[in-house]
Formats: C-alpha cells, structure tokens, sequence
C-alpha cells in the first residue's frame, strides 16, 4: 500500500520536474534567440546608420534612413484608414448584440483574423496595383489596414461589452442623444481597452513583410511620395538578409535590432496602458 | 447666424425704448426657434450616427466577400486551364504552363504538421508550468511576459535568425546522420516555424488551463489524488476541446506564414523526399513567383494558390474558433 502511495506521488514529482524542465528548456533558447539578434545588430547601429541612405555593393557603411522613414510613413497611413472603420465596427458590434448585421458582421472579422499574410498582399496587388500600374506604398498601408482591423474590432467590442450598463441608462436618463452617449461616456470610460487594441494591432503590423511584397515594393532612395514604392524595415531585412553579400547582411542586422527593439517597446508600452488605465467594473 | 442677429437686436435696443421690447420678443422667440432647431439638428446627427455605424460594419462584410469574389474571379483563367487537377498534379512548370500544386501543399502540411509536432510537448508544459503550477508570482509573471514578448517577434526576423545560426547547426546535424547537407528545407522551416507557434499556443493554453474551477480540483485532492493525477483526470479532461482549439489556431498560423518560411525552405518546385530536403510551401512560393509572373495565367495560377490557402486556413481556423466559443460556454 505503502509503496503504491511512493509510487504515485514519486510519479507526480516526476511529472513536475518534467513540466518545469521543458518549460525551462524552450524558453530559455527563446531568450537566447531575442539575445543573439540585438548582440547581432546593437554594434551597427550608430549615428551614421540612423542618418544615411544603404550605399551600393562593395561600398562600407550606409544606412537605412529611408526604410525607417518608410515604415513610420507607411505604418502611420494605415493606422489612419484601419483606427476610425475599427473602432466604429467595435461600437456597433457592442451596441447592437444580437442583430443579424452583427452576426455576419463577427463571422466576417473571424474570417479576416484568419487569412494568411500574403494572401492580404496579394488582394492589395489585385485592388490596388494592377488597376493603377505601379507599386505604391498607399497600396501597401491599405494591406496593413486591413491586417489591423481585426484586432481593433475585437478589442473595442470586447472593452465596451465590459463596461456596465448603469452607465450607459445613467447618460440616457440626462437626455444626451445616443452619439454623445457614446462619444462622450461610452468611449472615454473604455480609452484603455481600445488604445491598448491600437497599439497591439499596431505592433503586429509593423514587422509584417509579405503584404509588403507586391504593395509598397521597396526602393533606395529617400521617397515621401505615398503613390510611389517605399522602402520599410522589414522588407529592406527580407532583400539584405537573403543577398549573398555581407556588408548588406550587417545592414540587415542593425535593421532587425531597430524593428525588434521597435516592435518590443510597443508591446511593453501596450502593457503599461492596460495596466494603469484598468477598466473599473 | 444667431449670434449676428443678437448683435443687431443690442445695437438697436440702444436706440429706442419700444424698439427694445419688440426685439426683446423676438429675441425669446429666436431662442425657442433655436432651441428647437438644435434638437432637431441633434436627431439628425444621431442618426447619421447610427447609419455610419451601420455601414461601416456592411463594408467589413463586403471587403471579406469582396476578397474571397477577386480570389476566385482572377484565378478563372487557371482553373479553365488545368481543371480540378491543379490540386495533385506533380509538376509546377510555369514557362510550360503546367500547374500542379501537389508538391507546394505536401510541402505546407509537412512543414506544419512537423511544427506542431515539435511544439506541442513545449507549448503544453509551459501552459501546464503557468496555468497549474505558478499561476501566481513573479516567476510566473516573468515566464509569462518573456512568452508574451517572444510572440511579438517579426517573422522576417526568425527567418534572418534561421538563415544565419539555424541553418549551419541543421547541416551539421545533416551531415552527421548522412543525408545531403544543404541546411535549407522542410525540417528547418518545421522548427522555426514550431518556434514560432509555441509562444501563442502556450498563452491559449494558459488561459484555458486557469478556467477551470477549482471545486473541482480541490474535490480531487479531497479523494487524496496527486497533483499528476489531478491534472490527467480533471484539467485534461476539462480543457479538452480548448487545448484542441489551441491545436488548431496554431496549426491555422503555420500553414499561413510566409516569411520566416520562405527564408529558410529552399524554394524548389520538386516534390520533397524526406524532411531534410528543400521544398516550397504555398505561402512561400506565392512570395518567391509573384513578381517574377510574366503572363497572365501564370499569375492567375498563383492566385488561385492564394484562393486554396485563404480557404484552408479559414476552415481550420473557424473550428478552432468554434471550439473556443464551445469551451468558454460551457
């Protein structure tokens, strides 16, 4: 009998060290990767890296100035299209439960979570690109946009449906119409969740590549125009990094370390948001 | 306009007495007029509220439909060409015209399969590790930050990562067990790929893990179960369809991601041998052809690719959805 109880809680141990020992051995690795990639790329990041254009094969130095002015252009542009259609789709999903708009409306934004990346790209070369015969960073924004507008919806439906009712018959009961209802109330009280959706879809689209691809194209010079290829971070990493050439690899490499540090410090941020600005229930 | 009018009335009631008293009339009636126009002008503003949410949530339906109808509409030209044989045809050779994906879909099944394989043991310990084990702490709260922030790694950036460390170990590990050392292929895209996966399938995990009500657990501690046994006759069961559900998500984001893969997989249009030989996923060649597509039913062929993998990873991610939303009714 004993032996029996040993065995058993001998197994349980067992299984606990094993948990904790595969934990253990893929986060670790993990950390090492993230580790590696800034060691990689915090070397050839200086004030020249910032503040130049990528100098032809063969040549020392250059820079990425224009991949980090494209990406901010073409990140910005989508967070324009994608924040105000996001966050309205999220309201009426919120105010309006169990209509049947707000079903196949849901449905619809389970679809657009799903679709792959490239798939996104291509649909912005077929709507955009080809009609028009050039490649322009507008073309990729809108691939953006349409990669964001999930997990605005979501978050702002998800944030809104948390906050209480009261409030909502409380504003009503004043007379305010519903706009400033919820404009005014509704909006305000639930900034946290919705910003916090902003700035992870925000994350998430600034190191996508393949809706880049056939969109925004990339090119070497310093553009500002939105109808014309840009340069991004990402693509400029996806171009150097399969070239056979070193001197593109370092580049490359002080690009990762820039979009990776990026892409981190947003996600942190975005913690912060949510957890000083607390939705109150 | 109205506050003009009230300038004017000022500046006359300044003049005369009588004139005072009319204007003073008109000024109530101007106020009254007011207040009415400006409640009208607010039902109207309300519902030209309510009819831009209403639209904007129509347009989000008619773009998904709008890219599933341009999917199928441009990729005609290659199904009248190659018919329903597209799909196991074996030779992709675009200068001949002949279009057979099978190579590409055994490639993204191998190399996703492969990654859930690799990350499953993973994923579900450190769900377990959070979940069951330290839910609480700062230990937990530092695994589960490091996860979160490891999720948020660009692809591009793996797949530069892969290029430079991954592929020598791998050819060294080729060369070792004497199969042809190229380091590129199907087995380095299938770890990069479960690298990529285990961060989100283990926060799913976690999350499903921690639902479960501690009734009861603490009934099956009560019956002197052990912690091992706890967790395989009570959260195991419990977490069932959530844990598949996570499967499934993860499963839907490997067969979808393009560039990590595309980085490290080789790109060959030949039909893979074993797991160490280069070969193509559908994403993967989308991203290597698109561009290079110089007649039109070449493209057509490759958005009818498109078509194929929008549809599958909609369908796969859909029951992992659906399964979610049965978990959390529950």
């Amino acid at each position: 009998m004993s032996t029996l109880i040993k065995y058993r809680i001998g197994k349980s141990f067992a299984f606990k060290g094993l948990i904790i020992l595969l934990s253990v051995a893929c986060v670790v690795p993990l950390l090492f990767i993230l580790v590696y990639i800034i060691q990689a790329g915090i070397t050839k990041i200086n004030w020249h890296f910032l503040t130049n254009l990528p100098k032809p094969v063969g040549e020392a130095g250059g820079g990425v100035l224009n991949a980090l002015l494209g990406s901010v252009i073409i990140i910005t542009v989508a967070s324009l299209i994608a924040i105000p259609f996001g966050i309205f789709c999220g309201i009426y999903l919120s105010e309006n439960k169990n209509t049947k708009l707000a079903y196949w409306c849901r449905l619809c934004v389970d679809v657009l979570q799903g679709v792959p990346s490239i798939v996104i790209g291509l649909i912005a070369y077929l709507w955009f690109v080809k009609p028009v015969g050039s490649f322009s960073a507008l073309s990729g924004s809108i691939a953006l946009a349409i990669m964001m507008l999930p997990i605005i919806i979501r978050s702002t439906e998800e944030t809104l449906l948390l906050l209480p009712n009261s409030l909502r018959e409380a504003a009503f009961a004043l007379g305010m119409p519903f706009h400033r209802v919820i404009l005014k109330v509704i909006v305000p009280c639930g900034i946290s969740g919705i910003l916090s959706g902003v700035m992870l879809s925000v994350a998430r689209i600034t190191g996508e590549t393949a809706p880049l691809l056939f969109t925004a194209f990339g090119n070497n010079f310093l553009e500002f125009n939105i109808t014309k290829p840009m340069q991004s971070l990402p693509l400029l990493i996806f171009n150097y990094a399969t070239s056979p050439y070193n001197e593109w690899h370092d580049l490359a490499w002080g690009a990762s370390c820039i979009l990776l540090i990026w892409v981190l410090l947003l996600n942190i941020f975005t913690k912060l948001i949510t957890r000083k600005w607390k939705v109150q229930l | 306009m109205d506050k003009s009018l009230n300038n004017e009335n000022i500046t006359r009631s300044s003049l005369k007495l009588e004139r005072v008293i009319v204007s003073d009339k008109t000024s109530s009636i101007v106020k009254g007029a007011k207040r009415i126009r400006r409640s009208q002008q607010q039902i109207r503003t309300e519902s030209i509220f309510k009819n831009t949410l209403v639209i904007i949530s129509i347009f989000i339906i008619v773009v998904v439909f709008a890219i599933l109808l341009t999917l199928f509409w441009q990729s005609i030209p290659a199904i009248k060409l190659t018919g329903i044989s597209y799909l196991w045809g074996k030779v992709w050779d675009p200068v001949k015209d002949v279009f057979g994906v099978y190579p590409f879909i055994l490639g993204t099944l191998l190399t996703s399969f492969l990654a859930l394989i690799i990350s499953i043991p993973f994923s579900f310990s450190v769900a377990i590790f959070l979940g069951e084990y330290f839910p609480k702490g700062t230990l937990s709260d530092l695994l589960k930050n490091t996860v979160e922030l490891i999720a948020a790694v660009p692809s591009v950036i793996y797949g530069f990562w892969g290029l430079a460390v991954l592929v020598p170990i791998v050819r060294g590990f080729e060369a070792q067990i004497g199969v042809q050392t190229i380091g590129l292929g199907i087995f380095t895209s299938s770890v990069i790929l479960a690298i990529m996966i285990i961060p989100y399938a283990a926060s799913l995990g976690r999350s499903m893990i921690q639902m479960v009500p501690s009734n009861l657990k603490e009934a099956a501690y009560a019956l002197g179960a052990t912690r091992w046994e706890v967790i395989r006759s009570i959260i195991f069961p419990y977490t069932k369809s959530g844990l598949f559900a996570g499967v499934m998500l993860s499963l839907g984001r490997a067969l979808g991601e393009t560039m990590a893969v595309t980085m490290v997989i080789g790109n060959t249009s030949l039909i893979p041998k074993n797991i160490f030989s280069p070969g193509n996923t559908m994403a993967s060649v989308i991203a290597n052809e698109f561009t290079e597509a110089d007649h039109p039913v070449y493209l057509s062929a490759l958005i009818e690719l498109g078509l194929v993998l929008f549809v599958v990873t909609v369908v796969i991610n859909m029951i992992g959805k659906r399964f979610i939303k049965g978990f959390s009714n529950t």
